[in-house]
């Protein structure tokens, strides 16, 4: 039996980091060939759907651009984090938390209606992302608390208020009973760009700038130096004399903010009131996007396009071929198993030793 | 009263305990695997489909355990072949399963399962309060507590077991020694998921005879606060998973009862509570440093 053996690379490999993105995308579209297979369809098909078909019309691209936003702008917070070695996997419920922040003004107090809203609106989302995320963060830093889990937990929190004050306290009262809150007012709603030809509004915008802003913090400032630094090695980074608690802090305020940024845009932006289900899971796919852009803002705007691209393909080819809406979970699931895995192609070269194989590799003693 | 409410508290510690034993023993051998959702929903699905195809609810569980343990075994390729980030790697996992059981279990959903009966000892079954709590249960029940039993009897009395444990607390040391590290954490990481297998199969066949997307429900992660909260001790599991299937079992009674509080917020308690009991644990940071596997989530690359 083969045995596949690491071996360490001097430096890391500029021509890997490059492509080993791309390289996870071919091999998770030859993988989800073979999966389209087994389901019965036509693989070159189903991929045409995917990944071709959305993007031949302008008010696609819209849709497009729409299912991007939210993902970028979460991804990009989430790369702070991981960067600096925090986990905060529950993106998901400071994107709920944004939400429900940002929409007091429009849905408690609706005769409430200047230009000044939609502004109010969008750093009340931040400050409630924010708040959310703070919570897990503060854990950390005073208790020592796994982040992982905490943050995790409390996206399921999130999701039961928003289904409680949805059906309950904030109901459209002339809304025939449906759960779901009064439609946001005009002044509440996120302008489209261009509303002759699509639906896209301001959050790509919003998600970009985020990109452009934070790819200058990381690479050219002291304090995405200190980033770096706290999160390859904590103990260089003491000695330093930055502080980890105050950097855990930092990372999930400002990745909590952006998600909160991202819910609130979504919710005044394509929505446009609330509802008990806001997300497709953005804050987890997100996790993927992040990883798919390396932890490199810039990255991550065209790795979020791509899983963008994952959504409205699943659309796509179940009005078409029928297949089922949940194969674009599986499909990126897949692709981030193969993210990091190409991702060990940077640090390490890998040999074929044709030896046989000591021990038993795999023993299931269950 | 109290014989029903224990009977109910046991069903919903049950799938937490068999996950959480399997985690523990993954993360004894120095490997985080945050998968233990994934792999679990992966079981329910496999189990739920498998049991109605062939109407046996065994050949379920049976089926459940080795995509769970398959399920692990792609995330040790990962991690400790490729040596990819264990974190980020069992979040793929988690992605993957949930992703993948839904697209499986699209065709189940509204199908009646098949239970699987309960084993009901003689004589014992009928001691009172406690007779049926503890001998007329599904058989998975008593295999929890077997392997409660089993693991840590194996991890602190056989030298198979201090091998494993040595490899988590210094990989360094233990390779030195001669210990395969990499085979030992391959059959680590392969029971926990077989244990998170089992531990979906338990929630389809059993604990709800029935398909539902995402039944999991973040059970999988509290199996994995239930690791941090037992400071990686087998008997510690069993009476966090109690103390959890308490909670959960004490919500839905609330609910049941009609408590005017609203039935979101009863039911945000089991998160809350793992949220506070992380806290009150990882308060005592001299408890949980002396308990940590110390080579926890940390990659092993020999050196030649």
């Amino acid at each position: 039996m083969m045995r596949l053996e690491l071996v360490k690379r001097p430096q890391h490999s500029v021509l890997f980091s490059a492509i080993s993105p791309l390289i996870a995308l071919v091999l998770t579209m030859i993988a989800g060939a073979i999966m389209f297979s087994i389901l019965g369809k036509n693989p070159l098909d189903a991929l045409y759907y995917y990944f071709i078909d959305p993007l031949r019309e302008t008010w696609s691209l819209h849709e497009l651009a729409i299912k991007a936003a939210p993902l970028i702008l979460i991804a990009v917070g989430l790369s702070v984090c991981f960067l600096s070695n925090n986990w905060n996997i529950g993106a998901e419920g400071q994107f709920i938390a944004g939400a429900i922040a940002g929409s007091i003004l429009p849905v408690v107090f609706p005769d409430f209606q200047t230009w000044l809203v939609l502004p109010l609106m969008l750093v009340m989302g931040v400050a409630g992302g924010a708040a959310y995320a703070a919570v897990p963060a503060f854990l950390k830093a005073r208790f020592n608390t796994n982040e992982i889990l905490t943050s995790l937990m409390l996206v399921y929190v999130a999701q039961l208020f928003l289904d409680w004050i949805v059906r309950g306290p904030w109901r459209d009262p002339g809304g025939m009973n449906f759960p779901e809150t009064r439609d946001f007012h005009a002044f509440a709603i996120l302008p489209e760009l261009m509303p002759s030809a699509g639906r896209a509004n301001w959050g790509i915008v919003f998600a970009v700038l985020a990109a452009l802003i934070l790819w200058f913090i990381l690479r050219k400032t002291r304090k995405g130096f200190e980033i770096r630094v706290l999160g390859q090695s904590p103990r260089a980074g003491r000695f330093a004399g930055f502080s980890s608690s105050r950097m855990v802090m930092v990372a999930f305020l400002i990745s909590g903010g952006l998600a909160g940024l991202a819910g609130i845009s979504e919710v005044a932006g394509a929505i446009g009131q609330l509802q008990p289900s806001i997300s497709p899971g953005y804050g987890f796919t997100a996790i993927i996007v992040a990883f798919l852009g390396r932890l490199n803002p810039l990255g991550i705007v065209a790795a979020g396009f791509v899983l963008a691209l994952s959504y409205l393909g699943g659309e796509a080819a179940q009005i078409s071929l029928g297949l089922s809406d949940k194969a674009a979970r599986a499909f990126q699931g897949m692709l981030l198993f193969f993210v990091l895995g190409c991702d060990t192609l940077i640090h390490y070269r890998i040999r074929l030793a044709g030896r046989a194989m000591r021990g038993g590799e795999v023993t299931t003693n269950a | 009263m109290l014989e029903s409410v224990l009977i109910t508290i046991a069903t919903a510690a049950t799938p937490l305990l068999i996950a959480a034993i399997g985690e523990l023993v993954v993360e004894r051998s120095g490997v985080l695997n945050l998968g233990v959702e994934g792999m679990m929903v992966m079981g329910a699905v496999t189990g739920f489909g498998v049991a109605i195809t062939t109407g046996s609810p065994w050949l379920g569980v049976f089926a459940a355990i080795l995509v769970g343990a398959a399920f692990a075994l792609l995330f040790g390729f990962l991690t400790l072949s490729l040596v990819t980030n264990q974190v980020a790697t069992g979040l793929a996992l988690t992605l993957l399963g949930l992703g993948v059981s839904g697209m499986i279990g699209e065709a189940f959903i509204g199908l009646p399962g098949v239970k699987m009966a309960p084993l009901v000892i003689p004589v014992l079954s009928d001691l009172p309060v406690v007779g049926r709590f503890l001998f007329a249960q599904a058989p998975l029940f008593y295999i929890s507590i077997l392997l409660v039993i089993g693991v840590s009897y194996f991890l602190f009395n056989t030298r198979a077991g201090l091998t494993l444990r040595s490899v988590g607390d210094n990989h360094d040391s233990a390779h030195a020694l001669g210990i395969k590290v990499i085979a030992v954490r391959y059959a680590a990481v392969v029971f926990g998921g077989a244990c998170a297998g089992l531990a979906g199969g338990y929630l389809s066949l059993v604990y709800t005879p029935q398909w539902i997307e995402n039944m999991t429900a973040g059970r999988g992660w509290i199996a994995l606060a239930l690791v941090v909260f037992a400071s990686w001790r087998p008997w510690r599991v069993l009476a966090g998973a109690y103390l959890f299937g308490a909670v959960s079992i004490g919500q839905l009674h609330a609910q049941v009862i009609g408590v005017s509080v609203p039935s979101q917020f009863l039911s945000a308690l089991p998160y809350l509570a793992t949220v506070a009991v992380l806290v009150l644990i990882s308060r005592n940071r001299r408890l949980t440093m002396v308990n940590t596997p110390a080579c926890l989530g940390r990659p092993f690359v020999p050196a030649r």
